[in-house]
C-alpha cells in the first residue's frame, strides 16, 4: 500500500462518492468560531538550518544547575533498565491498538501498570493512564459530577495551581468550581481550611459533587485527608485525593482514608523531568465508580481454550461507542510512560520505593536544618515529606541570583501563586534521594550570600 | 415476532404497562436481543420527574450503550433494584422481571400517543 498524501484526484473521487462539493461541507456541524484557522507560521527552512536553530534553542536550557526544584516534578534515580527497555521499538506508541486483543503484549503491560498502581494507591480500579496529573485531576472532578448528578466541585488551594487551572478549563462548559482557601496562620498554616470547607459544604442550595485535595499539598505539607474525606462524604459528595506516587511508599494510600477517586502525576516513577512532558496521568477509583472512570481499562480473562488472555474492557463508556455521551472525549493513554512506571516499580520493588521516599524525607530534613543554620526558616510549621516553603527576603531576586551561581533554588512562590500575599517572599524547595549533603551545604552558603548581596541592590528585583 | 398485546410501545423499543395511576416501563424483547448480553442498567433516583422523550437512564451491553427515554411524563416511584446485580434479567424476561422503572402519571391519556402491539410489530418487521 502506498504511503502518501491524497492527490487532488483522490479527493475529487471521494467527494463525488459522498455527494459533496467541498471538504469544508464535512465540517458543517462545527460552529464557525470553533473551526481551525490558518496558523501564522514562518516559511519552511532547509533541514540543516532548522536543525541548527533548534539546537541553539535547546542549548538555552540549563542542565548544569544543582536543583532544589520540585513543585510537581521530582528528580529520582532511575535504574538504567527503565530507559533501556523503553528504547525497544515494539513499545513505541501512546495508543492502545485499534484491534487491541491482537496485541496481547501491549495489553499485558497496561494490565501490569494498572495492577501495580492499584496496589500502591489501595484502589480497586486504575485506568490505563491519562496525559498528566493535571488532566487526571480534571477527569476525576468530572467523574464526581457524573456520579452524583451534581454540578459543583470544591478544590483546595493546596492543589497544584496548574491542576486547578486545568480543572477550571474543563469546567467552563457549565460546571461550578469553587476554591477552598488555605489556613493563613497557626499550626495548620498552608493546609486546607477545614472550617471554610465545612461552611462551603453546608450550602444546601448548591450541593457539592466532589471535594478535591492534595497530599502532600502544593506547599509540601501533609493534609488531614481522612477528615476532608469524612466532611465530603457527610455532605453526600465524593472525595478526590491528588497524590504523589513515591510518597505512598511511606504515607497512607488514598484507599485507606476513604478516597473515592485518586489522581496524580506518575512522573516520579522512572520518568525524567522534561520540559513540558510527556508525563503520566494516574487515575483510580473505587469499584462503585467503574462506569464513570474515563479512558482505557484492560482486564484479564480466559479465552475459549481456557488460557489467560488480556482484553480491553468496559469499552462501552468510550467515545467510539457512546459518542457525545462518553465518559471522556480523551481515550488516549500514555502507554510508553505507564510502562516506564511499571518497569521502575518492578525494578526497585516495594522496599526500594520505601527507601526512595524515606531518604528523600531525610535529605529534606537536612536541607531544612542547613537553611535554618543560615537564617532561612520554614514558612509553615506543619509536617512535610520532602518539600517545604522557606521565607526568603527578596525571593525573586535571590532566585535569579542563584541561577547565576549554578543553583536552581526551587520555585519562587510569588510566580506560582501571585494572588497569595503570604507567599510573596518565599521559595518552595525540595530534596530527593539524589540530593547530596554536599549540594545542600553549598546551597545553604550560596543562598545566604545571595540574600546578603541582594540587600544592597536598589529595588531588589534586577541584577 | 409477536409482542404482548396488553402493553403499549414506543418507536424506541420501550414498553409501557398502565396499572391504575402508575406505569411500568421496560425495553422490548427485540431491543434486548439487538443489544445482546446486557451488563449494566443505570436508572434514575426515585422521586425524579421525567419529561416525555428525555433520557432517564442507560442500558449497556457488551457491545453498545443506549439511552432510555421517558415514554410518558411522570415522577419515578420505583426502580428495579434487582437489575443492579442482575442486569441479565432484561435479556431473560424483558416484560417481567426485567422491568426498569415505575412512574406515577397524572393522566392515563398520556398513553394514547403510544403504539399498540400491532403498530409496534410493524415497526420491528420493517427493520
Amino acid at each position: 500500500m502506498p504511503y502518501g498524501p491524497h492527490t487532488d484526484d483522490d479527493r475529487t473521487r471521494m467527494l463525488t462518492a459522498l455527494g459533496l462539493s467541498s471538504v469544508d461541507e464535512l465540517f458543517d456541524d462545527i460552529p464557525e468560531a470553533l473551526r481551525a484557522f490558518p496558523l501564522d507560521l514562518p516559511p519552511p527552512e532547509p533541514e540543516q538550518e532548522l536543525a541548527a536553530r533548534l539546537r541553539s534553542l535547546a542549548a538555552r536550557n540549563r542542565t548544569d544547575l544543582v536543583s532544589f526544584l520540585g513543585a510537581g516534578v521530582y528528580r529520582h534515580w532511575s535504574p538504567p533498565a527503565v530507559d533501556q527497555l523503553l528504547l525497544r521499538g515494539e513499545w513505541y506508541t501512546a495508543y492502545t491498538p485499534y484491534q487491541p486483543e491482537v496485541s496481547q503484549g501491549t495489553l499485558q503491560s497496561i494490565y501490569e501498570y494498572q495492577s501495580l498502581m492499584a496496589e500502591l494507591l489501595d484502589m480497586d480500579i486504575v485506568s490505563a493512564s491519562h496525559y498528566d496529573g493535571a488532566a487526571a485531576t480534571a477527569e476525576a472532578a468530572l467523574m464526581t459530577c457524573r456520579a452524583t448528578r451534581r454540578d459543583r466541585v470544591l478544590i483546595s488551594r493546596g492543589v497544584h495551581p496548574h491542576y486547578r487551572d486545568t480543572v477550571a478549563t474543563y469546567f467552563k462548559g457549565g460546571l461550578e468550581l469553587d476554591e477552598i482557601p488555605l489556613v493563613t496562620d497557626g499550626e495548620a498554616a498552608g493546609t486546607t481550611d477545614m472550617a471554610a470547607l465545612e461552611a462551603m459544604l453546608a450550602d444546601t442550595d448548591r450541593p457539592v459533587a466532589g471535594v478535591v485535595a492534595a497530599n502532600p499539598d502544593f506547599l509540601g505539607l501533609l493534609e488531614p485527608m481522612p477528615r476532608i474525606a469524612g466532611l465530603a462524604h457527610d455532605a453526600g459528595a465524593l472525595f478526590v485525593a491528588v497524590v504523589e506516587p513515591v510518597s505512598l511508599a511511606v504515607l497512607a494510600p488514598p484507599g485507606s482514608y476513604g478516597a473515592d477517586i485518586a489522581a496524580g502525576e506518575g512522573q516520579p516513577l522512572g520518568i525524567a523531568p522534561q520540559y513540558g512532558g510527556p508525563y503520566l496521568g494516574i487515575l483510580a477509583s473505587t469499584e462503585a465508580l467503574v462506569r464513570q472512570i474515563p479512558g482505557r481499562l484492560v482486564g484479564m480473562t480466559r479465552d475459549l481454550d481456557g488460557q489467560r488472555a488480556f482484553v480491553m474492557t468496559l469499552r462501552a463508556r468510550e467515545q467510539d461507542i457512546r459518542r457525545d455521551k462518553a465518559a471522556s472525549n480523551i481515550c488516549t493513554n500514555q502507554a510508553l510512560l505507564a510502562l516506564a512506571a511499571s518497569i521502575y516499580l518492578a525494578t526497585i520493588g516495594p522496599h526500594g520505593l520505601r527507601d526512595v521516599a524515606a531518604i528523600g524525607a531525610a535529605r529534606a530534613a537536612e536541607l531544612e536544618s542547613a537553611l535554618a543554620g543560615v537564617g532561612i526558616r520554614r514558612l509553615h510549621p506543619g509536617p512535610y515529606l520532602n518539600e517545604f516553603a522557606v521565607e526568603v527576603p527578596r525571593a525573586l531576586a535571590v532566585h535569579r541570583r542563584l541561577l547565576g551561581a549554578g543553583f536552581l533554588a526551587g520555585l519562587a512562590l510569588a510566580e506560582a501563586e501571585p494572588a497569595d500575599p503570604t507567599l510573596a517572599d518565599a521559595l518552595l524547595v525540595c530534596a530527593t534521594e539524589v540530593t547530596t549533603s554536599d549540594e545542600i551545604a553549598r546551597f545553604a552558603r550560596a543562598i545566604a550570600d545571595a540574600v546578603a548581596e541582594t540587600a544592597g541592590v536598589a529595588g531588589g528585583t534586577r541584577r | 415476532m409477536t409482542v404482548p398485546t396488553d402493553l403499549r410501545y414506543t418507536p424506541d423499543h420501550e414498553w409501557v404497562r398502565l396499572d391504575g395511576d402508575e406505569v411500568t416501563v421496560g425495553i422490548t424483547q427485540y431491543a434486548a436481543d439487538q443489544l445482546g448480553d446486557i451488563v449494566f442498567v443505570e436508572l434514575p433516583d426515585v422521586g425524579r420527574s421525567l419529561e416525555r422523550g428525555k433520557p432517564f437512564g442507560v442500558v449497556e451491553s457488551v457491545k453498545a450503550v443506549s439511552d432510555l427515554f421517558a415514554p410518558v411524563p411522570g415522577a419515578v416511584t420505583a426502580v428495579n433494584e434487582a437489575l443492579a446485580s442482575g442486569p441479565e434479567l432484561v435479556n431473560s424476561d424483558p416484560y417481567g422481571e426485567g422491568w426498569m422503572i415505575r412512574l406515577s402519571v397524572a393522566d392515563g391519556a398520556e398513553l394514547d400517543d403510544l403504539l399498540d402491539a400491532s403498530a409496534y410489530d410493524a415497526i420491528v418487521a420493517a427493520g
